[in-house]
């Protein structure tokens, strides 16, 4: 290990003349905490019409079929999207001690041109706007915004970067990065395509066919390999030694875990597409990668959950670090049972079923969610300046609404997944097909309704935390009158 | 001199391209030999380009994202060539844009839906599914009945199509409209229609001759689909190259 170079500033806190530009991050916890409640609500509903076809309502813009990307696109994009970068801006300033490069004015248009993005791209799924492209459906026009609005985001973070008066760039740091520059090229190559007309929104797809289907899932199993993972990994890297008050728990794992997971991830996306018209090596290829993916994934897990080590005690006291930590278990969870599931065999099972729907969950629900809600309950009262939270009994309501949720979610999806693919191989004693199709949809419903209210306990703890967190900015402190509240304030 | 991870941790934009080349070298070996492996699609007779009410169908299809639920891509195991029919080949997505494989069998997969049901069936089924499969769990769509189908730009679909490499003749382009109205027209001369778009199935979808709607142009697509290669004659030695 070099010694840092003694040339740089060794003075800590922030340059008076520089501020931290914090409004702006405040403006993406704001939109983080909105786009969280209007995405499960869009779950809830979405699970809901499963059961009960009903909820349809007859409407061309209320189908599942156009509701289903609104859910995806606002849990994906808009709140994951709004906590990475609300997240990245916060932690490159205080890892960097440099405010954001560009000043306010960059920050504030990646805020609304990303809002913008999120609400154009919902609208034209409402009205029947869709590349079809699983998590990348936005139109052309769409596609190339966020693009634009991209570029800027990735000017202001590595710009923060270049001009950073700490000697090294922080762990976190480099998995936003990964996430940024890896989102870029993912986004950029799959959504090529030729607009039939400057004046329409309908484009046709540049590749066609198997190349088409590799390409998607190359960047749909990326989507959730850099947005999902890599920019979440940046935000424990950050805020678990934060709220642990300890190191990270090994820099040489830090490193090992950083590289070996961006380059094994990116191989991983034909597992997609086992028994498909994909070419068989590149099935198994992409089985391969799968499975190796598994080390860098729990070594990563491995070094989140360490870091408490020496400061287990503070999982009593510290309930929004009891997210955090729980969301790293989830995420060795997911990321043993994605290896799992990507080996041909079990996946001839699992594809196709609500396993997988399950095991999306069981990421983004105990993953992302999780690990995002400890990183808020962490920073609003950071940044509306208060001691603490509003209430930490409400944390702990959260906590456990949220983790039956995932838990009658994930069980559910078990149970109807494997049951299903069980049902469409079962043969009867004259080797005929046991099941029709209908008789496995059929079999399905108790599972959609249990998996529903599922969905509801999550989305009752979030309200929860919203609640919990607007009282909190607004410096309320439960058991404490309003007006004592205010009296503790210094007097004017 | 010993390497150090310091160096690339002190410089941003040394971390950024080893990044990016770290990242770029999986998709690269993966799918840049799609492109370029002669055997990746199999050479077989029958696969066309969409016809004209076949493709406004399919963007309908897209629209509603029937994808979510519903598959296109048929695995060679025993159940689901005997549930569905012959697997799926490469081929047969060929001139998909987007593909349409699909990643969820919510609803059975429609790779060979083509000719399984009637077009009486398939009208009923959209318009309320539950009053032919009770069980059914599928939205109803009975705003396609109603809906004139706007086509106007048709031919401009086709020459988007033909500028990514579907093989769209001039021909095909020039009579884009008129091929458009004549499939869903019992009535109509169909000779260079079929001749342009061999086995494309002909007649009134909707069950209202005199208005060409959405519901017309989605239930042509489903018909075809899957119908295009005939399987009788093909042997797995054909497939291979």
């Amino acid at each position: 290990m070099q010694k840092a170079s003694p040339a740089s500033p060794m003075g800590y806190g922030m340059d008076a003349e520089q501020p931290y530009i914090e409004d702006v991050v405040r403006a993406f916890v704001v939109a983080t905490v909105f786009w969280a409640v209007v995405a499960f609500l869009a779950g809830v509903y979405i699970a809901l019409q499963l059961a009960f076809p009903a909820l349809n309502l007859g409407l061309e813009w209320t189908t599942f079929g156009r509701l289903r990307p609104v859910h995806t696109s606002a849990a994906i994009f808009a709140f994951g999207g709004n906590a990475l970068i609300g997240t990245s801006f916060y932690v490159v300033q205080r890892t960097c001690r440099a405010a954001l490069w560009g000043g306010p004015v960059p920050a504030w248009f990646v805020f609304w041109g990303y809002q913008l993005f999120i609400v154009l791209a919902a609208l034209g799924y409402v009205m029947g706007y869709t590349q079809s492209k699983e998590y990348a459906e936005p139109e052309w026009y769409v596609d190339l915004w966020l693009t634009l609005v991209w570029v800027v985001y990735f000017m202001i973070f590595i710009g923060t970067l270049i001009k950073r008066e700490e000697p090294h760039i922080y762990v976190a740091n480099w998995f936003y990065l990964a996430f940024i520059i890896t989102v870029a090229m993912l986004h950029i190559v799959n959504n090529l395509s030729l607009p039939v007309s400057i004046f329409g929104a309908k484009s046709y797809s540049a590749f066609a066919g198997v190349q088409d289907a590799l390409t998607q899932w190359w960047y749909g199993h990326n989507a959730v390999g850099f947005f999902l993972t890599a920019g979440f990994l940046a935000i424990m890297y950050y805020f678990i030694p934060k709220a642990a008050g300890r190191p990270i728990y090994s820099y040489r794992l830090s490193i090992i875990h950083f590289w070996s997971l961006i380059f094994l991830y990116i191989w991983a996306g034909p597992h997609h597409l086992h028994y498909t018209a994909l070419p068989d090596w590149a099935q198994t290829l992409g089985m391969a990668f799968s499975v190796m993916l598994w080390m860098p994934s729990w070594g990563g897990m491995i070094n989140g959950i360490m870091t408490l080590s020496g400061a287990w005690d503070k999982l009593r006291t510290d309930p929004g670090l009891r997210f955090s930590v729980t969301a790293v278990g989830f995420y060795g969870m997911a990321t043993f049972e994605g290896p799992v599931m990507s080996i041909r065999q079990v996946n001839a099972l699992s594809h196709y079923t609500d396993w997988t729907v399950g095991h999306v969950h069981s990421g983004a629900l105990g993953w992302n969610a999780f690990v995002t809600f400890g990183a808020l309950y962490y920073l609003v009262p950071v940044l509306w300046k208060r001691a603490g939270l509003y209430s930490t009994r409400l944390v702990a309501w959260h906590f456990w609404l949220g983790t039956l949720g995932i838990v009658l979610y994930i069980t559910a999806m078990w149970v109807s997944g494997i049951m299903q693919g069980l049902m469409w191989r079962a043969y009867d004693e004259y080797g005929f097909l046991q099941y029709s199709f209908v008789e496995t949809v059929a079999a399905m419903r108790p599972f959609y309704m249990i998996r529903a209210l599922g969905g509801l306990c999550f989305l009752g703890g979030a309200l929860l935390m919203v609640y919990n967190l607007w009282r909190t900015a607004q410096g309320h402190v439960a058991g404490q009158p309003a007006a004592r509240a205010a009296a503790a304030q210094p007097a004017e | 001199m010993q390497f150090k991870h310091a160096t690339i941790e002190r410089s941003a934009p040394l971390l950024a391209v080893l990044t990016l080349i770290t990242v770029a070298i999986g998709g690269l070996v993966e799918i840049v030999p799609l492109f370029t492996i002669e055997s990746t699609i199999e050479r077989v007779q029958g696969v066309r380009p969409y016809s004209p009410l076949e493709l406004a169908g399919r963007n309908i299809y897209v629209r509603e994202g029937c994808y979510v639920c519903h598959s296109q891509q048929i695995r060679p195991m025993r159940d689901e060539v005997e549930r569905y029919g012959h697997y799926s080949l490469a081929a047969e997505s060929m001139y998909d844009r987007p593909f349409q494989w699909g990643s969820k069998r919510t609803g059975p997969d429609l790779a060979r839906v083509g000719g399984k049901y009637s077009n009486e069936w398939h009208v009923a089924h959209m318009i309320d599914p539950r009053s032919v499969v009770p069980e059914s769990v599928m939205p109803a769509y009975p705003f396609l009945a109603r809906r004139p189908l706007g086509a106007g730009d048709i031919a401009a679909h086709l020459v988007a199509n033909r500028r990514l490499g579907v093989p769209y003749s001039e021909e095909m382009i020039a009579s884009a409209a008129a091929d458009l109205a004549a499939q869903a027209d019992p009535e109509a001369d169909t000779t260079d229609l079929l001749k342009r778009y061999p086995g494309a199935v002909i007649g009134d979808f909707d069950g209202d001759p005199k208005r060409l709607t959405e519901m017309d142009a989605l239930i042509a697509y489903m018909q075809v689909l899957g119908t295009m290669v005939k399987f009788q004659g093909v042997t797995p030695a054909d497939l291979k190259q």
